[in-house]
């Protein structure tokens, strides 16, 4: 008995560079579509690809990327940083993520101007809470990155009657930076997608293709919100009137910030004054007008 | 309802396809001709057994297993029996099916047994990053390591005829970077393995001491067999490069030096274990320099060390975490071996936390809601609602492993210290993969606890895949559905309740009532997830925000569709539902204290 040949015959190959595709974005945006168009067209045209991404958090609006490499040899699944010739990014904020492994002098970033917020940016409920999502505009980017495309392509696709075709859209950018085939893209394309939607999603591929080539500039992505006064210095008493509180326990249970209690006598307290945020809903909500709750300003600091 | 997977196209031998780590796996197991196949699911390996039930049934029993163990013990028999058979798990999954691997090992095979057990580095999606080569060590059974698709497809033939050859157990080992990358693949033709039944021969099939006692000698004398036969060139290949620095890699890692290092002089191992000694000597005696490349433990370079060998890795090289073109390179800087590149400037870049959250409708946020309320101590266990162990929900207070939660609340009941109600929280699919024997003993020794059975009708975490309970097998053809409330019923708890999870009210108040009585008490929280089998969607709703007060109450659901507008009443942001994401559970309506969630126009449930 002996091992199988083919183990043998793989040796060593030539080296040749390969060529870095990163495909970035969040669970269920599609990014593991786009990165199979690649390794299709890499299937039909007899190259060496590896694509890997990692499976698990893809459906729950966590990080997903697809690193894809293709040449004539290829050997680490994943792309080395600073390696990537583009990172395709189908939400704003997951394309800046990435931007540490596109190479510094050559690399393009195509990147999706929509921006999908996740909760934990809406975590804070203390007065005057700033948005988690801050992240650098166009312009500030520009200065950092060799190439950038930035496309509303879910604006994009919409036009083209059906948003999901975003990332048909982002294909058709790509498609314009790479050496395939336009045909072969297409059909490719028509192959990977749901057949009750090939229709849009080709004409997404082709606004795509054409946006690139006409080389149109994005408009600015607006930000997030505009920025305000903060509140974060004030201070929140909370009055409870022994007296009025029967225990119902309905202020305990309502309360976002889990601060109240019903002590001994079965009377609410106040058991974490510091993670009180001053919400006001156990006050709106007490049957016995007990409890009351007031904003003062921040105290002089020292 | 999805699509029943049933044989689909099974792609020609001599085909260039590009395939999944994992479908080449299957595709291997389908080539070696093995006949019977079975696994629980579990990230990196469910999409071996997955894929598998896309070959025709008539060549290939492929079937979900209630557990790891069971897997193992079906292909135990089946080899026995005369069929090859295989089965996949992740690497914890070996933990539970070690009992039987230890003794198995000892037992021998009749047709080739294969185990493709999937390793975690840098813990993806899993409790630890063991290295599953400890066990084939500890087993004293073969491990293959493949370090691409194509060599997944071959050394997983070759797996059983090493199986066959050397009256053994086979594990080939993975990783969640090979299971899930994609690269091409040369098919093969299904081979016809040697007709064979069950052979009568108690001193090998029947664990007894007597019996052990005679056989251990013999797998000793085995595994110094396999040692020399993974010493050969095709196991243990030389790629010969220029200087005196020798690399001994495997797996994944090979990837990664001939990345950063493509000039070296190589030794890759394709068969780690048992140690290839002579190969090792011979590559050692060959080179000035030995630095052995490998991720997780220093499985190879302990032993050549053992051997006398002068050899350098864990030194320049982490034992936790995966390891990338950049973790090699830097081990490979420290060693001295390649110069430093000039370290490029940091780009200002300040990356947006994201973690993964439970989805918008997912019926565990009103279980765990209800945890909060009751100010429950509550034990978890392994499946997507860990993540309520974390902001906001934060109703998780331990989770060890697969079926832990209820014999850990047990353990706290009867360790008499805790004044909060204790509560065991778990899936159907654990529940069914280990959660029942702790469940009988919670019963038989009186613990006073209350089991929280989250019902959602499928394997959520790894996918959706079906099990014991939804009625269906692997290739989607209908089967005998376990009933759950007859299930916690015979194993003797009087108290049981069955709750719609989307009743946050009715959850809230059978949990209660399940922590007021003494002795077990269980309460099933029942709807099937909202992504698996099918996507549910019904009419969203939306927020009245003249109505809204910013008191925020709905966030702490989790619910990943609902988010700040940039509205501020009294210094903090309304909220708004994405109508894209809603799925209309209507679990914020009823927790919101102003009630100004609404129905949209075109959304009938109010």
């Amino acid at each position: 008995m002996s091992a199988s040949s083919r183990l043998s015959d793989r040796a060593i190959a030539p080296q040749a560079t390969p060529t870095n595709v990163l495909v970035v974005g969040v669970g269920g945006q599609g990014v593991v579509m786009v990165s199979r168009v690649l390794a299709k067209l890499c299937e039909r045209n007899g190259l060496d690809i590896k694509q890997s991404e990692v499976h698990g958090m893809a459906k729950r609006g966590g990080v997903v990327f697809s690193h894809v490499r293709f040449g004539e040899r290829v050997y680490s699944p994943t792309i080395p940083e600073g390696e990537a010739d583009i990172v395709l990014a189908m939400e704003w904020a997951e394309g800046l993520r990435w931007l540490p492994f596109l190479k510094r002098e050559s690399g393009g970033l195509i990147a999706d101007t929509q921006r999908i917020v996740p909760p934990f940016s809406c975590r804070n409920r203390k007065r005057g809470a700033l948005h988690g999502y801050q992240t650098m505009g166009l312009e500030e980017l520009e200065e950092v990155v060799a190439r950038v495309v930035a496309v509303d392509a879910t604006g994009v696709a919409s036009e083209v009657g059906n948003r999901r075709a975003a990332n048909t859209v982002l294909l058709g950018v790509l498609s314009s930076m790479l050496d395939f085939d336009p045909s072969e893209w297409r059909e490719v394309v028509a192959e990977v997608v749901p057949p009750k939607t090939i229709e849009a999603n080709l004409l997404g591929f082709e606004r795509g293709r054409e946006w690139a080539l006409q080389e149109t500039r994005a408009e600015l992505p607006t930000p997030p919100e505009p920025e305000r006064p903060t509140h974060a210095a004030d201070r929140v008493e909370l009055e409870i009137v022994e007296a009025w509180c029967k225990g119902c326990d309905i202020c305990v249970k309502v309360c976002p910030e889990r601060c109240l209690e019903l002590n001994g006598s079965q009377v609410a307290v106040l058991r974490d004054p510091a993670a009180c945020s001053g919400c006001r809903v156990c006050e709106w909500l007490c049957p016995d007008l007990a409890i009351h709750v007031r904003i003062l300003p921040a105290q002089e600091e020292h | 309802m999805k699509e029943a997977v049933g044989a689909v196209e099974v792609p020609d031998a001599g085909e260039r396809r590009i395939m999944m780590g994992n479908e080449a796996f299957a595709r291997g197991i389908w080539e070696a001709g093995a006949r019977v196949a079975t696994a629980y699911p579990g990230t990196p390996s469910t999409e071996i057994l997955q894929n598998l039930g896309t070959y025709p049934p008539e060549d290939v029993h492929a079937q979900w297993a209630t557990n790891e163990k069971v897997a193992l013990d079906v292909a135990i028999g089946a080899a026995l029996a005369g069929v090859r058979a295989a089965t996949a798990m992740k690497h914890v999954g070996l933990n539970v099916a070690s009992d039987s691997l230890m003794s198995q090992s000892y037992m021998g095979v009749n047709a080739g047994l294969v185990l493709i057990v999937c390793d975690d580095p840098g813990i993806h999606s899993s409790q630890n990053e063991q290295d599953t080569r400890l066990f084939g060590r500890l087993a004293q059974v073969p491990v293959l390591e493949p370090s691409d698709a194509q060599e997944a497809l071959d050394l997983t033939r070759l797996a059983f005829e090493i199986s066959e050859e050397f009256d053994t157990p086979v594990i080939v080992r993975s990783t969640t970077r090979l299971s899930h990358t994609r690269s091409p693949v040369r098919l093969g033709e299904r081979s016809k393995p040697p007709e064979r039944s069950f052979v009568n021969d108690s001193v090998k099939n029947v664990a007894l001491p007597a019996h052990a006692r005679i056989r251990h000698p013999l797998v000793i004398e085995r595994e110094a067999r396999l040692g020399e036969y993974a010493s050969s060139p095709e196991l243990a290949r030389v790629e010969k490069g220029t200087g005196g620095l020798g690399i001994v890699t495997l797996g994944s890692a090979y990837t990664y030096v001939k990345e950063v290092l493509p000039e070296a002089s190589i030794l890759k191992l394709g068969m780690p274990l048992p140690l290839p000694e002579r190969a090792l000597r011979e590559f050692s005696d060959s080179v000035e320099r030995v630095i052995v490349v490998e991720e997780l433990e220093p499985v190879i370079e302990q032993a050549m060390c053992a051997l006398g060998l002068a050899v350098e890795g864990k030194a320049f090289f982490p034992r936790t975490g995966e390891f990338s073109p950049e973790r090699v390179r830097a081990g490979l800087q420290e060693a001295g071996v390649l110069e430093p590149r000039p370290e490029a400037v940091a780009l200002p870049i300040d990356p947006l936390p994201r973690p993964p959250v439970l989805c918008a409708g997912c019926p565990h946020m009103s279980s765990y809601m209800a945890m909060r309320a009751l100010g429950a101590r509550v034990m978890g266990d392994i499946g997507c609602y860990t993540l309520a162990a974390l902001e906001p929900l934060s109703a998780i207070d331990s989770c060890v492993a697969m079926g832990c939660s209820i014999g850990l609340a047990a353990g706290v009941a009867k360790a008499g210290t805790e004044t909060r109600p204790i509560v065991a929280t778990l899936g159907d699919s654990t529940f069914l993969h280990s959660g029942i024997p702790p469940l009988i003993d919670a019963v038989y020794n009186q613990a006073d606890i209350s089991v929280l059975i989250l019902d959602n009708h499928t394997v959520a975490m790894t996918g959706g895949q079906d099990h014991a309970a939804t009625g269906r097998t692997l290739r989607g053809e209908p089967t005998h559905r376990v009933d759950l409330e007859q299930l916690v019923r015979a194993t003797g708890v009087e108290w049981v309740r069955k709750v719609d999870s989307y009743d946050i009210a009715a959850l809230y108040h059978a949990c209660r009532d399940a922590t007021e009585y003494t002795g077990v008490a269980a309460v099933l929280s029942d709807r099937p997830c909202v992504l698996d089998p099918v996507k549910i969607q019904g009419p969203p709703f939306e927020v009245e925000a003249a109505g809204c007060t910013a008191c925020q109450a709905c966030m702490n659901l989790s619910c990943p569709a609902i988010s700040w507008t940039a509205e501020i009443m009294d210094g903090r942001h309304k909220v708004e539902i994405d109508p894209i994401g809603c799925m209309g559970c209507s679990l914020c309506v009823q927790v919101c204290p102003s009630d100004c969630i609404r129905a949209t126009a075109n959304g009938a449930n109010a």
